[in-house]
């Protein structure tokens, strides 16, 4: 489904991907690890240029448009399924089908009356849920996340995490708890320093390895020098 | 070989280097404009200009107002309906055709705009709208394209591939709300000033007024309507309220003057007959040629050295002014002195600069001096009104030990504001030819003069010449400054 051979990424003069060869199947939960600046949203955007269309994509700065509501906030993940008239008609006066099927979402998020608030009143935790309800009404089999649950306290992400995953068959995600990797996803790609140096069915790995690829573990110094 | 020299040079004096070569060029120009002193003594005018200023006096108050009302209206209205058009079109920047289209609207300056369509519509609403409405339609295209330029993509990422329109509408423009209406209350000002000017070709502005009383002498009245002009900028920000936006708007329609009917064959005989030479309608090439050639030598060639000369000397007095004036409008600099600078400030950007110029060539007489004096003052004080902002919001990560008194100002806050002023300086590079270019119509030798003598000698195949031309010259210099910021590695700011 998503596949890079050999490829590489620059932002500007600096190298921040290096030789990255990976394959995913449709049907894999993919939990991209690793300590922070290792490269995890780069390789998630690179990925995600493959097929911008059909991924519903929750970034990292959650992407919201704060003078709007948390309604139209959710429903623009529903924009490529409407012509420009029907959108402005919305922006206008919201569709009552529409906002059925979003307050439903925004329920099961836990912020069903928020809807007629602006993101920018709402607290971080409560911002990531909104991000992650206008992914969940893209209605697409993939979902891509960076960190989407990172502001959440760890019951809560768990919860949410469970959710969105059960909602796509297919999932890159780029994660900051070793728990949440082990326990939500079936493959654990780690980076560190713009390369991938560990690839392994999530059941096969412990707890206390994937901490220490986040601490920049035993492995930092080795990488260094094959640089 | 040569990459390796310029590295060795620090950015100070690469940039004092380019500076230099500026005024080289515009000290060349002061001897190729046409600049004379027509009066012995300006001093007497020059008084009576004074007591005048203190001494405002109007002895027809309604009349007034209504012209404050026409003036306020063009200007809302215009504005209204050119950042909708702008707005729209800067979606499409992408496609070639938008961005030319832009910048050839915004490469003809409102005076210009306004003497053509007088031409079809006469002294009306019409003719004052479109005026202002069509060059800020580019302008805006421009300025709105690069604000939502700037957006970070992540937005419109998350959409999938959801129609343009629908991008532009729940992402980008809701991301740039703030600075999109900033940048429109910016531009309302400028509105306000060239709704203003309008009234000098005879529409029925605060302008007009001025005009006639300053021709008349009557400085009293000339000074009325200065001061109702700056007061009317001034509290801009005191009752241009967005919920009142709309009331405005409504007013403003109702306060406008009469608009002649649409005559659509009249129109259509001046843009397809009227605006071409005789020459060109019977087919005859070899004398079409020729007639662009003479026009060519007889008034365009003057004319562009003219305001090529004025430009250069008003860009460089422009950047003299502005490093001189906006110390005194910092706080970091002068601290309690500053309400006094940025008084000076406020009121040297509101005056407009065709009635800067008025004033100087009542006093110095008509030549290219009151123009290059009046383009450096009211751009000086812009410049320097944005540099001394910059040089506050920078106040806060400057050092605790930083040198104090002059010293600061030469060895600090000068080289950290140069780069800035350099990019604003060229920024305004095409906005002072096309004013200088504009000026014309006092009867400085510019190419506005020869276009306001062909259309009084009813030539409107040579006015449109000399208006392409002009434009013609702008797009030429807004790419020259252009690229010349992008190889002096200076950032453009957005204004």
């Amino acid at each position: 489904m998503f596949e890079l051979s050999h490829a590489s990424l620059d932002h500007g003069k600096q190298r921040v991907l290096h030789d990255i060869s990976v394959n995913i199947a449709a049907g894999e939960k993919v939990a991209l690890i690793g300590p922070s600046g290792a490269g995890k949203s780069s390789l998630l955007s690179l990925l995600w240029e493959q097929s911008p269309a059909d991924i519903a994509l929750c970034p990292q700065d959650s992407a919201l448009v704060d003078i709007l509501s948390v309604y139209q906030n959710i429903y623009m993940g529903a924009l490529s399924r409407h012509g420009n008239i029907y959108n402005l008609l919305n922006l206008i006066r919201p569709w009552a089908d529409r906002r059925r099927e979003v307050s439903m979402i925004a329920e099961a998020l836990g912020i069903g009356e928020k809807l007629k608030t602006s993101p920018d009143k709402l607290s971080g935790g409560q911002r990531q849920r909104v991000a992650l309800g206008r992914a969940l009404y893209r209605k697409q089999p993939v979902f891509f996340g960076d960190e989407p649950v990172s502001s959440l306290d760890p019951a809560q992400g768990d919860e949410l995490l469970s959710l969105v995953l059960g909602e796509h068959d297919t999932a890159v995600v780029a994660i900051h708890s070793p728990e949440l990797a082990l326990k939500h996803f079936t493959r654990l790609i780690a980076l560190q320093h713009g390369r991938i140096v560990g690839d392994w069915p999530a059941d096969t790995v412990t707890l206390d390895q994937v901490s220490s690829i986040y601490s920049g573990g035993p492995s930092v110094q080795a990488v260094d020098n094959a640089r | 070989m040569r990459a390796e020299l310029a590295s060795e040079v620090s950015t100070a004096s690469r940039l004092a280097r380019l500076s230099g070569g500026f005024i080289v060029v515009a000290i060349i120009s002061l001897f190729i404009a046409d600049i004379h002193f027509y009066r012995p003594d300006p001093w007497q005018e020059l008084g009576r200009i004074g007591l005048g200023l203190i001494t405002p006096y109007w002895p027809d108050i309604p009349e007034l107002a209504l012209a404050l009302g026409h003036t306020v209206a063009f200007a809302l209205l215009a504005v209204a309906g050119s950042a909708v058009l702008g707005l729209f079109l800067a979606m499409w920047f992408h496609w070639r055709i938008v961005r030319v289209f832009a910048a050839s609207i915004r490469s003809v300056h409102e005076v210009f705009w306004g003497l053509l369509f007088m031409q079809v519509w006469g002294l009306s609403a019409t003719t004052g709208l479109l005026a202002i409405l069509i060059p800020f339609t580019g302008i805006f295209t421009k300025v709105f394209a690069d604000i939502l330029h700037q957006q970070s993509p992540q937005t419109v990422q998350t959409f999938g591939n959801a129609p343009r329109i629908s991008r532009y509408v729940y992402g980008l423009i809701p991301k740039a709300w703030p600075e999109l209406i900033s940048y429109v209350r910016y531009r309302f000002e400028c509105a306000l000033r060239s709704s203003a000017i309008l009234g000098f070709i005879g529409l029925p502005t605060l302008g007009f007024h001025l005009e006639t009383a300053f021709k008349q002498g009557q400085y009293s009245e000339a000074a009325a309507v200065l001061w109702v002009f700056l007061l009317l900028i001034g509290s801009v920000r005191l009752w241009l309220r967005p919920k009142l936006i709309p009331l405005f708007i409504a007013a403003a329609i109702w306060v406008l003057p009469e608009m002649p009917p649409v005559n659509a064959s009249f129109f259509w005989q001046f843009i397809t007959e009227d605006l071409w030479p005789k020459a060109l309608q019977r087919g005859d090439l070899i004398a079409t040629g020729q007639w662009y050639g003479n026009v060519f030598m007889s008034d365009v060639w003057p004319a562009l050295w003219q305001t090529l000369a004025v430009t250069q000397a008003a860009l460089v007095l422009s950047g003299l002014l502005a490093l001189m004036y906006y110390p005194f409008a910092s706080r970091w600099l002068v601290g309690g002195f500053r309400p006094m600078g940025r008084f000076k400030l406020l009121v040297l950007r509101s005056v407009p600069e065709l009635m800067l110029a008025y004033v100087f060539m009542l006093i110095f007489g008509p030549s290219a001096l009151p123009a290059i004096l009046a383009l450096g003052i009211h751009n000086g004080g812009l410049i320097a009104f944005l540099l001394a902002n910059n040089s506050e919001d920078a106040a806060r990560v400057q050092r605790p030990d930083s040198p104090t008194g002059a010293m600061r100002f030469f060895y600090q806050d000068l080289p950290q504001r140069y780069p800035a002023f350099l990019a604003l300086l060229f920024y305004r590079w095409e906005v002072i030819m096309r004013e200088s270019a504009m000026m014309g119509v006092l009867g400085i030798a510019t190419l506005g003069f020869y276009v306001d003598s062909a259309f009084e000698e009813i030539r409107f195949d040579k006015a449109f010449f000399l208006i392409v031309m002009a434009a013609v010259l702008n797009i030429i210099i807004d790419s020259l400054s252009r690229r010349l910021r992008r190889r002096s590695g200076l950032r453009t700011p957005l204004m």
